[in-house]
């Protein structure tokens, strides 16, 4: 799980344009995972286990692990360092914290993050774990030690089916995430989080710098007011074909 | 309704801020005929984003100032009228004993300010109107039946069109003020992303960003944006088969400075509770820039943690339910003040920059229709003293002071204030030149103007044993809080003997020039064409002849006049003349307050003390009453004027700030032999001041009552004309409505046997425990209380109906939930301690 700013207003860069300016945004989890989070709540819920939230990310990344616990993780290990890691040197930190937590039957990750979008880091992580992995899944069925995994494609749907232990990524759309309730968000507070501090290896990817991408221009045009635009909005329908 | 399309280059006002207030006030000012107005926004209509925007839109009109429960009244009665309000009723619960004797204080405000559908409820009761309460964790509640929910964007929307149908105003959205034009100190134009437009009146209503607005003409909106965090849960399964917004009563629970309220099929869960979190208003992003809108903050978890446990706590039947969700938190901002009221009127900076700004949804349309009867008929129905943002002194306009008491002042929003509370930060700014010898003496200090000013001293407690039996002591914490016995023991000194009073705080401005005497005419009611010498104390009236201040008038000189007002309205006072000085400069007003101390010296031996200090006649007849002159102490040239707000005899001294310290050792030292005692405020303002029956502005004068009402009314009318004249003459000749009478308790005994002692602003009612209610609506109220420790009574001011303002009327004062005997003492202004004022003309 990674912490990640919430975007929704102009995005705007630090004047040296290494990073994204956050001083008027919140944080939160990264919408990926928060579905990854939510489908392990479930799989938790419907057959028993543990869920076990990780994030690599800066002290106050721990409000995000508290989020994951409010959505019904059962605990939280926080590798507490406040650099920006590359994918590679992200993946390697996660997996020496996964090998501590053997036998496990599932790694949810979120297909890619909200921030970076590198795409990597679920990859790395099965590859270093010696695992098989699916990526991409809008659609997951656990049963009998197998994973069936399915992914969006513009035709319909891939199914993978592949036994467990494995690694999965999951994008947003995956299931409808809960509202924390407030109980759950105060049981959330009393649950360990594990913070270990840790060294970030020398980078092997070097930032030039961020450019905010231009956006699909026009999302919404005003075709009228009140009866008057009626005309317009008919002629619109007609050509979508709904009129 | 579209907005039109191109920006007027000219207008006759021009509001910025299309939130509650700036639509609010176009509305009403294009029904009081005004034309040619501009509306802007930087944000998008109907919501641009502002505070309006997430408000909670609930309202609970009962408010201990008086001011704000009119504001919110009338604002009510707009909602209603308007179709957009939906009443749900309201309950404020305790979960302690002190909060349920606060309830009962709401009750008495309630009953004062004439709002009837009040009660005190049960724990059972309260759960009956609102089934999801755990009833278990409080004591009781206050309920109000009209309490409810307004749509104040549909609101703002009608006023905004209603002026527009009627073609007195255009609108332009999306438009951001870039500047402020200011000529020789007015406005003269405003500049805009669309155009500039030439006018001579621009009014900021930019709730958390009008700070910024008013400093592009050079102005200061002493306001911060603070943050209030709310939360929305649901879908709440107990509200599933309500219908329309709102059905259950609003709960305030008081003690965890937090609401809740349903809204649909949610539960918003509010707080005030949380550590004070403070913006700038250039911090605010742009709306672009904002993930939701400028004024909804991202969520700050950790600081509503004790709020969930809170809320749980009362309602657990609703929030113990894991699949109520919470669904949208955010850090909503809106305005503070430095004492928590509304910044409203023309800046005292710059002429025709007004302000309308840290306006709630509540009191939004009263005052926007508050503001344009001001702008208008230059007074409003409804007296905004406390709002006037020329109240400030400069030490208080600070980002600094406005931040300090913003923070104190933000976790008192559902507090139990005392009405003699005090601020604990940014204190010490302002210290009279006897500050370390009244430290010294173990003054008590409480702030008046932001100066320190000695209410009692410490060194003084040996006159309790002196006094004895006379000196009523207090059992009941309430009344014991922010008083001391010793007040009252400085008062018997000073009537026995003598006493020096710290009126450092006064504020002290000149009128000079050509024509220093038309203004001070114009502005005073009394008679100032008087010999040089001559102190003149005179109401100043509104134009509708109520009162607008009330002060003392030193003529110095042939041009020359020495302004002496209250601290507390002194730079309000100081702009209204300002404002009736004529245009060309021919009279000119400077402030002095910094540089003149005064030391107040009366009782029996004051002549006798003063005597020894100076060579000067200070007889009777060589120095009478109501004169002023410079006399000699020692090396000091001292400006001596014979008043009394206390009833003795005795001088206001004045003396340049440097030499105050000075002075007081000279009278300190002069006085010792007569037993001279240091006195604070608590006598002069309350104990010296009652038993002569003597009027405050603020208490007994205000905009909601008239000189004839307040018995002020000696003498003929002048000849000149004055502010207020028209008026003041037709009061003369009619009968008054009610009549300003002093009362005495007869029995402080309540119901456990404990001695109360009210403290102001309690409902007088008739003998059967009946409201009092005048021609004119107004219901009987105590303006001051305070003891009498000369006639051994407690004193009440109040304003009575003409056929209960009879001497020996046996009446009922409520004091938090009980009554208690009074008497009418006095049914004008004749005192009830040496009623001749043979004393004060000794």
């Amino acid at each position: 799980m990674k912490r990640v700013p919430i975007t929704g207003g102009k995005m705007v860069l630090t004047p040296d344009e290494q990073a994204i300016e956050t001083k008027h945004l919140g944080f939160t989890i990264s919408p990926h995972e928060e579905c990854g989070v939510e489908e392990a709540v479930r799989i938790v819920e419907s057959q028993g286990g543990e869920v076990v939230v990780l994030t690599l990310g800066p002290p106050e990344a721990e409000e995000q692990l508290r989020e994951c616990m409010a959505l019904g993780a059962d605990r939280a290990i926080h590798l507490v360092s406040g650099e920006e890691w590359d994918a590679q040197a992200t993946a390697s930190a996660l997996v020496d914290a996964i090998r501590g937590e053997e036998p496990f039957d599932l790694i949810v990750l979120g297909n890619e993050s909200a921030d970076a979008g590198n795409y990597q880091v679920g990859i790395r992580v099965a590859y270093a774990l010696g695992l098989p992995v699916v990526t991409g899944l809008k659609g997951l069925t656990v049963a009998d030690g197998r994973a069936r995994c399915e992914q969006e494609v513009a035709t319909g749907r891939d199914v993978y089916d592949v036994a467990l232990p494995a690694v999965i990524t999951v994008k947003e759309g995956l299931n409808l995430p809960r509202y924390p309730s407030v109980p759950a968000k105060l049981r959330a507070n009393r649950k360990p989080v594990d913070a270990r501090p840790v060294e970030r290896p020398a980078p092997k990817l070097e930032k030039l710098r961020l450019v905010v991408p231009e956006g699909s221009r026009k999302q919404a045009e005003i075709l009228g007011e009140g009866a008057a635009a009626a005309p317009r909005v008919v002629e619109v329908m007609q050509q979508l074909g709904v009129a | 309704m579209t907005e039109t399309s191109s920006l007027p280059t000219t207008a006759r006002a021009v509001v910025i801020g299309a939130g509650i207030v700036g639509n609010s006030l176009v509305g009403q000012l294009a029904q009081l005929g005004w034309t040619d107005l501009v509306l802007l926004d930087k944000g998008p209509l109907p919501n641009p984003g502002g505070s309006t925007g997430h408000a909670s839109n609930f309202i609970f009109p009962v408010d201990h100032s008086k001011e704000m429960t009119q504001l919110t009244l009338d604002s009510v009665r707009q909602y209603r009228e308007a179709g957009v309000f939906t009443e749900s009723g309201g309950i404020e619960v305790a979960r302690t004993p002190e909060r349920m004797q606060e309830l009962q204080r709401r009750m008495s405000s309630a009953k004062a300010w004439g709002i009837d559908d009040v009660s005190i409820v049960t724990p059972a009761e309260v759960k009956e109107l609102v089934p999801f309460v755990d009833e278990s964790v409080i004591v009781g509640g206050f309920y109000t039946k009209s309490v409810g929910i307004v749509d104040s964007l549909r609101f703002g929307t009608i006023m905004r069109e209603r002026a527009q149908e009627q073609g007195a105003l255009s609108v332009f959205a999306n438009t951001e003020v870039l500047g402020i034009d200011v000529e020789h100190g007015r406005v003269s134009g405003i500049r805009t992303s669309r155009g500039d437009i030439a006018t001579e009146l621009v009014v900021v209503c930019c709730g958390v960003w009008s700070p910024k607005i008013a400093r592009m003409a050079g102005a200061t909106i002493p306001l911060t944006p603070a943050v209030h965090q709310m939360i929305d849960v649901g879908p709440v399964p107990h509200f599933k088969d309500t219908k329309g917004t709102i059905e259950f009563p609003i709960v305030r629970d008081m003690d965890t400075n937090m609401y809740e309220r349903q809204d649909g099929s949610g539960l918003e869960i509010g707080s005030y509770a949380h550590r004070p979190i403070l913006h700038e208003p250039e911090e605010i992003p742009s709306n672009e820039e904002a993930a939701l809108s400028p004024t909804e903050f991202p969520f700050t978890e950790r600081d509503f943690q004790q709020q969930m446990e809170d809320a749980l706590e009362l309602i657990p039947d609703v929030l113990n339910d894991e699949s109520v969700g919470i669904k949208y938190a955010i850090n909503g901002l809106l305005s503070l003040t430095p004492d928590g009221l509304p910044l409203l009127g023309e800046t005292p900076e710059v002429k025709g920059l007004w302000s309308a700004a840290a306006v709630w949804v509540k009191e939004g349309p009263g005052v926007g229709r508050a503001l344009a009867e001001w702008m208008t008929n230059g007074e409003s129905e409804i007296d905004l003293q406390s709002s006037d943002i020329a109240r400030f002194y400069e030490c208080q306009r600070s980002k600094e002071h406005v931040k300090a008491r913003a923070a104190e002042g933000f976790n008192k929003t559902y507090g139990i204030v005392h009405p003699a509370e005090q601020w604990d930060s940014n204190r010490r700014v302002r210290l009279s030149p006897f500050f370390s010898r009244e430290q010294e003496l173990g003054a008590v200090f409480f702030e008046a103007a932001a100066w320190e000013r000695p209410q009692w001293y410490e060194s003084n407690a040996p006159l309790l044993e002196e006094y004895g039996d006379r000196i009523n002591r207090r059992e009941a914490e309430w009344e014991s809080r922010w008083w001391s016995p010793i007040i009252n023991a400085e008062h018997l000194a000073m009537r026995d003997r003598a006493a020096i009073f710290d009126l450092t705080a006064f504020c002290i401005f000149d009128v000079v020039g050509p024509a220093a005497l038309e203004t001070v005419q114009q502005v005073s009611m009394r008679q100032m064409d008087v010999a040089n010498g001559k102190v003149v104390y005179t109401p100043v009236l509104s134009p509708s002849g109520t009162f607008k201040s009330d002060l003392t008038v030193m003529r110095l000189g042939e041009q020359q006049f020495r302004v002496v007002t209250g601290g507390a309205h002194g730079m309000a006072d100081l702009k209204w003349y300002a404002d009736h000085a004529p245009a060309d400069g021919s009279a000119q007003i400077t402030d002095l307050t910094s540089a003149w101390t005064t030391l107040g010296l009366w009782g029996p031996r004051a002549r006798d003390i003063l005597a020894s200090l100076t060579p000067d006649d200070v007889s009777h007849e060589g120095f009478p009453f109501g004169t002023c002159r410079t006399v000699e102490i020692d090396s000091l040239r001292v400006l001596a004027s014979r008043i009394s707000y206390v009833g003795e005899l005795g001088w206001e001294l004045y003396v340049p700030m440097e030499q105050g310290a000075k002075l007081w050792d000279l009278v300190w030292e002069a006085g010792e032999p007569h037993g001279v005692v240091p006195a604070g405020i608590g006598v002069y303002g309350t104990t010296g001041r009652l038993e002569k029956c003597y009027r405050a502005f603020g208490f007994e004068l205000d905009a909601d009552y008239n000189v004839v009402e307040a018995g002020m009314a000696w003498g003929k009318v002048k000849t000149p004309d004055f502010v207020g004249k028209a008026a003041h003459v037709e009061h003369r000749e009619s009968e008054p409505a009610a009549v300003l009478c002093t009362l005495t308790v007869d029995d402080h005994t309540s119901a456990d046997g404990t001695k109360r002692f009210m403290l102001g602003r309690e409902p007088v009612l008739s003998k059967e425990g009946k409201p009092l209610v005048d021609a004119h609506g107004r219901r009987s109220y105590v303006t001051s209380a305070g003891a009498g420790p000369s006639i051994g009574k407690h004193i009440l001011l109040s304003y009575l109906p003409p056929e209960h303002a009879v001497v020996g009327e046996e009446l009922r004062v409520e004091f938090l939930g009980e009554h208690y005997p009074v008497t009418v003492a006095c049914n004008d202004s004749t005192p009830v301690f040496d009623p001749e004022n043979a004393r004060v003309k000794a």
